[in-house]
C-alpha cells in the first residue's frame, strides 16, 4: 500500500496503471498518475475551513477561490458526498472528515482511491453511509482499493478480494461465491477465531471501582471543557467491562485517569480497596495494573530501543527486569526470549529494534508483557487494533484465559463485535459521560451504535421491546 | 537465529563507526580544499599534524586537553541523552569553578580535605545553575535552550562583578592580574612528572571515573534506564511510569554537577587560582564532542581526543606559516559532517534492519509451510 502510493520502494514486481508499467518515486507521482490515499489517521487541519482543508497543497489547480468551490461542490454533488466548503473543520464529525478526505483526493483528480481501514472510527450507521458513497464511486467508473480487517464489511462493498497474510497474497476470491468464515480461514491459514467467550467467570469481589470521576480542561481560549463527568463503575475479579463510544468521548481520558497520567479533578479510584485516585502511576503499576495502550507506538513502545528493553518497560522496579536499583539485564533478556516464544512474537531475536517489528507482533510482545508480572487489572485499549486475524485470535485467547484465573479487564474498542464477545458487562460513553448500559448476550452492533450517538439513553434492551 | 542477531549487531557496530569516519573523510577533503585555495600544500599540513601530534610532549598535552574535554562532552551528553539542550554547560563550569577558587583560596585546612571540599563545592554550584533552568522547565514550560544561553551571560556578569579587587578577589603582585587569592600548594591535585614530555594532569583519574560512572548509570540502573526512556519518548516514559518532571529536573542537575567538574582540572592542576584568563568556552566545545561521541563513553573520549589533537597540531601549524584559522574550519566542518553522516547512517540502519526482519521471516514461514508440505 505504501510502494502504491509512492512512499516506499519495492524490491522487485511491477505496477501497472491502465496497461502502463510504471514506477512510483513520491507520491507526488502517484498522485499524477491518478492514484489517492485516504489514511486511516486524517490529515486535516482543524482550525481551517473544509474548502481551505481540500485546497491546501493544491492551490495550483483551481486556485483558492469561488473556482475551487464550484469544484468542490460539483464533486460533492456528482458523488452525493454533501460536503459543505464553508464549515470549519473542528465543528465536523468522524464520518464528515472521512468523506473530506475523500473529497481532497478526488479534488486532485484521483482515478483510484485507496482507503485505509476507512471504518475503524466509524459506528455501523456510518459505516453504511460510507459504503453508499463507495458504491456512488464506483458507479461514476472510478477504481476504489478497500483495505479491512473486517471480513463483513469486505464481503459486502468489494467486487473482488485479494487476501494478504505475511506480505505475500493468499488468494483471490469473489464475494459472491465465499463467505466470512472461509474468507478468515484464507487470512489466518486456520480455522476462524470467534471473541466469544464461553462461561461467566464474573465473581462478587470488587476490584476497581471508580466513583464519580470528573475531569475538565481549560483549552487555550480559556473555554473550561469537560472531559469526563460522574464515571462511575465497578469491574469485579473475573469480570471484563467493556466500554463502546465514538472515539473523542473521553475513553482514552478515562484510560489516563485510571493509569495515573492524568490527575482527576473529583472522584475516587479505588483498586482492591485501595485509594489510588492520585497514585503515581509507577505504584499502580506495581500494584498489579496492566495497560495495553491505544496507541502502541506513543505509549507502549520504545521504536528505536531492542525488544529486551522494551520488555523493561513500564517495570523496570519489578523482576525478573531488576534486582534493588539495578538492571538485570541477563534476566531481562531471558525473559524476554521466553515472552517471544510464549507469545508467538514473530521476531529473528530480541535485539532487533520493537519498530521493525509487524504491528501484529508489537502488540503480542506488549501483551506478553504486561501479563508476565500477574496483573490484577488489565487496561486494554484498543487491544486488537492493526493487528492481523491471527494474532488478534491469540490476544483474545490470552485476554479470556487470564479472567479464568481472575483478571479483572476494562475493554475499550471500536470493534463492536470484540466488544461484545468479549465483555461481561457493556457500557457506552458518550461525550464523557456513561450514558447507557447493555447485555453483551443479547445487543447487536447497530443497537450499540445507536446509544454511541447519543440516540439512545438508559438501559438498552434488544429488539421490540425496546421503548425507552 | 543466532547467527542473524549476531549479524545485525555487527552491522550496526560497523554503522556506527562507519558515520564519525565519514564525518572525518569528508573533514579532510574539505581542509584540503580550503588549503589548496591558500596556495599551499595540504600533503604537508597533514604529514606535520601527524608527526608533530603524535611526539610525546604533545600527547601529554593533548591528554590534559581532552580530560578538560571530556568532561564537558558528559555533560552535555547527559542531557542529550534526557532530549535536553543543555547550552549552559558554559556558565555552569565557569561560575563553579570561580566560587571553589574563593574557596579554595580562604580555605586553611589540610589538602586533602580542602580539594574534596573544592570539588563538591564546584559540583553543587554547577547542579544549582543548571537547576535553575530546570525547574523553569518544570514549572514555567520555559525552554532549557533560552534560559539556559541566558544564565550564561548572568554567569559572566556575576563572575565579572565579584571578580574585582575588594570583592572576592585580589590584584596580583604584577599588577596587571585580577585573580582569586592562589590555591596554596597543599590543596593542588596530584599530578604525574612524565619528565621532559611534560606534566600528566592528575584530574584524568576523576575523567575516567566520571566516564565510567556514566556508562553504568545509564546502562545498568534503573535510574538510567528511566533517564534513556524519557529521552526516547516521553509519552512512552509517563505510561510506563516515570515521572518526566522530576526526571528532567534530576537530569538537569546531574548535567549541572558533572559541568561543575570542567574547569577542575585547569584550577587545581593548572592555573591555582582564577583569574580574567580563566579558560572559557569549553561548554560549547562540549556540545560538539558530545555529538561527535554520539553520547557514548567512548565516544566521548575519542572525540575530545580528537579535539585535543586538533588543537595541538593547528597551532603548530600556524608557526610552519599556515593560516590558523585552518583550526576552526575542521572543526566546524567535522562537526557538520557528524551530524548529517549520523542521521543519514541511523536512518540506513533501521531501514536496513526492518529489511532484514521481514526477510528472515519470510524465509522461516517459506521454511514451515515446506515442512508441513512434507509431512
Amino acid at each position: 500500500m505504501k510502494i502504491l502510493y509512492g512512499m516506499q520502494q519495492p524490491d522487485e514486481g511491477t505496477i501497472t496503471v491502465n496497461g502502463e508499467r510504471i514506477a512510483f518515486h513520491t507520491p507526488a507521482d502517484a498522485i499524477a498518475r491518478g492514484i489517492g490515499m485516504v489514511h486511516q489517521h486524517f490529515m486535516l487541519a482543524d482550525n481551517l475551513t473544509v474548502l481551505e482543508n481540500v485546497v491546501l497543497g493544491a492551490e495550483k489547480l483551481y486556485g483558492i477561490g469561488a473556482k475551487a468551490r464550484t469544484k468542490i461542490k460539483e464533486i460533492s454533488d456528482a458523488y452525493g458526498l454533501n460536503v459543505r466548503p464553508d464549515v470549519l473543520m473542528e465543528e465536523l464529525g468522524v464520518a464528515d472528515r472521512q468523506r473530506v478526505e475523500i473529497l481532497k483526493v478526488l479534488y486532485r483528480g484521483a482515478k483510484i482511491l485507496i482507503l485505509d481501514e476507512p471504518t475503524a472510527v466509524l459506528v455501523p450507521q456510518e459505516v453504511d453511509a460510507l459504503f453508499d458513497n463507495l458504491r456512488e464511486l464506483k458507479a461514476e467508473g472510478l477504481t476504489v482499493i478497500f483495505i479491512s480487517h473486517k471480513l463483513g464489511e469486505v464481503l459486502s462493498v468489494a467486487d473482488e478480494i485479494t487476501v494478504i497474510r505475511r506480505g505475500t497474497t493468499v488468494g483471490t476470491v469473489e464475494p459472491g461465491s465465499t463467505t466470512s468464515k472461509q474468507l478468515a480461514e484464507l487470512m489466518v491459514g486456520s480455522e476462524l477465531p470467534t471473541p466469544e467467550t464461553e462461561e461467566s467467570t464474573v465473581t462478587d469481589v470488587p476490584l476497581l471501582k471508580v466513583e464519580g470521576l470528573h475531569l475538565s480542561q481549560t483549552d487555550l481560549d480559556g473555554i473550561e471543557r469537560i472531559i469526563l463527568d460522574e464515571i462511575s463503575f465497578t469491574i469485579h475479579k473475573g469480570e471484563v467491562l467493556g466500554i463502546a463510544g465514538v472515539e473523542g468521548n473521553g475513553q482514552s481520558e478515562l484510560v489516563e485517569a485510571i493509569m495515573g497520567i492524568r490527575n482527576p479533578d473529583a472522584g475516587v479510584i479505588s483498586l482492591d480497596d485501595t485509594d489510588i485516585s492520585h497514585a503515581p502511576t509507577r505504584r499502580r503499576r506495581e500494584a498489579g495494573v496492566g495497560y495495553i495502550p491505544e496507541d502502541r507506538h506513543r505509549h507502549g513502545l520504545l521504536l528505536e530501543a531492542p525488544l529486551w528493553e522494551n520488555r523493561i518497560l513500564g517495570h523496570v522496579t519489578e523482576r525478573p527486569n531488576s534486582r534493588g536499583g539495578l538492571l538485570d539485564l541477563k534476566a531481562a533478556r531471558a525473559d524476554t526470549e521466553r515472552i517471544i516464544s510464549a507469545y508467538d512474537v514473530r521476531t529473528p531475536g530480541i535485539e532487533v529494534t520493537a519498530g521493525s517489528l509487524s504491528g501484529g507482533n508489537q502488540q503480542k510482545l506488549i501483551v506478553g508483557r504486561e501479563m508476565s508480572h500477574r496483573p490484577k487489572l488489565l487496561i486494554a485499549a484498543h487491544p486488537t487494533r492493526g493487528v492481523d486475524v491471527g494474532a488478534q485470535a491469540a490476544i483474545w485467547d490470552h485476554i479470556r484465559e487470564a479472567r479464568r484465573e481472575g483478571l479483572a479487564v476494562l475493554l475499550i474498542s471500536a470493534d463492536l463485535d470484540e466488544l461484545i464477545g468479549l465483555s461481561d458487562t457493556l457500557r457506552v460513553m458518550y461525550r464523557g459521560r456513561l450514558v447507557a448500559d447493555a447485555d453483551p448476550a443479547t445487543i447487536t452492533p447497530e443497537e450499540l451504535g445507536s446509544a454511541m450517538t447519543g440516540a439512545a439513553t438508559g438501559h438498552l434492551e434488544h429488539a421490540e421491546d425496546d421503548d425507552r | 537465529m543466532k547467527k542473524l542477531t549476531s549479524r545485525i549487531d555487527k552491522e550496526r557496530l560497523l554503522l556506527g563507526i562507519a558515520a564519525p569516519l565519514l564525518a572525518l573523510v569528508a573533514a579532510i577533503v574539505v581542509t584540503t580544499v580550503v588549503i589548496l585555495a591558500t596556495g599551499k600544500n595540504p600533503g604537508d599540513a597533514f604529514s606535520d599534524m601527524l608527526t608533530y601530534g603524535t611526539a610525546s610532549d604533545s600527547q601529554v598535552y593533548i591528554l590534559n586537553k581532552a580530560t578538560t574535554y571530556y568532561l564537558a562532552g558528559v555533560a552535555v551528553a547527559i542531557g542529550f541523552r534526557m532530549n535536553l539542550f543543555n547550552i549552559g554547560v558554559d556558565g555552569q563550569y565557569r561560575l563553579a569553578a570561580f566560587f571553589a577558587a574563593v574557596l579554595g583560596g580562604a580555605l586553611t585546612v589540610p589538602g586533602w580535605i580542602a580539594v574534596p571540599l573544592m570539588i563538591i563545592c564546584a559540583m553543587g554550584v554547577g547542579a544549582v545553575w543548571a537547576g535553575i533552568a530546570g525547574i523553569l522547565k518544570v514549572t514555567r514550560g520555559v525552554s532549557e535552550v533560552i534560559s539556559t544561553i541566558m544564565l550564561n551571560s548572568i554567569a559572566t556578569a556575576i563572575i565579572a562583578y565579584l571578580l574585582q579587587p575588594g570583592k572576592l578577589a585580589e590584584l596580583q603582585s604584577g599588577g596587571t592580574v585580577v585573580s582569586t587569592k592562589p590555591l596554596p600548594q597543599d590543596s593542588w591535585f596530584f599530578s604525574f612528572d612524565t619528565g621532559a614530555a611534560g606534566v600528566l594532569w592528575g584530574f584524568i583519574v576523576i575523567a575516567v571515573i566520571v566516564g565510567v560512572a556514566y556508562w553504568f548509570v545509564l546502562g545498568r540502573t534503573r535510574f538510567g534506564f528511566d533517564l534513556r526512556t524519557v529521552g526516547q519518548s516521553e509519552t512512552a516514559a509517563a505510561a510506563s511510569g516515570v515521572s518526566v518532571k522530576r526526571m528532567i529536573a534530576t537530569s538537569m542537575v546531574i548535567s549541572g554537577a558533572v559541568a561543575g567538574l570542567i574547569g577542575m582540572p585547569t584550577l587545581l592542576n593548572d592555573s591555582h587560582q582564577f583569574s580574567n584568563d580563566f579558560p572559557s568556552g569549553i561548554g560549547f566545545t562540549g556540545i560538539a564532542i558530545a555529538l561527535l561521541g554520539r553520547n557514548s563513553p567512548i565516544g566521548i573520549a575519542l572525540g575530545a581526543l580528537l579535539w585535543g589533537f586538533l588543537e595541538r597540531t593547528t597551532n603548530h601549524l600556524e608557526f610552519q606559516g599556515y593560516d590558523k584559522e585552518i583550526l576552526g574550519v575542521i572543526q566546524g566542518v567535522i562537526v557538520l559532517c557528524v551530524v548529517i553522516a549520523y542521521e543519514v547512517v541511523r536512518r540506513y540502519g533501521l531501514k536496513r534492519q526492518q529489511q532484514r526482519v521481514g526477510a528472515e521471516l519470510a524465509a522461516q514461514a517459506a521454511a514451515r509451510t515446506e515442512k508441513q508440505e512434507v509431512a
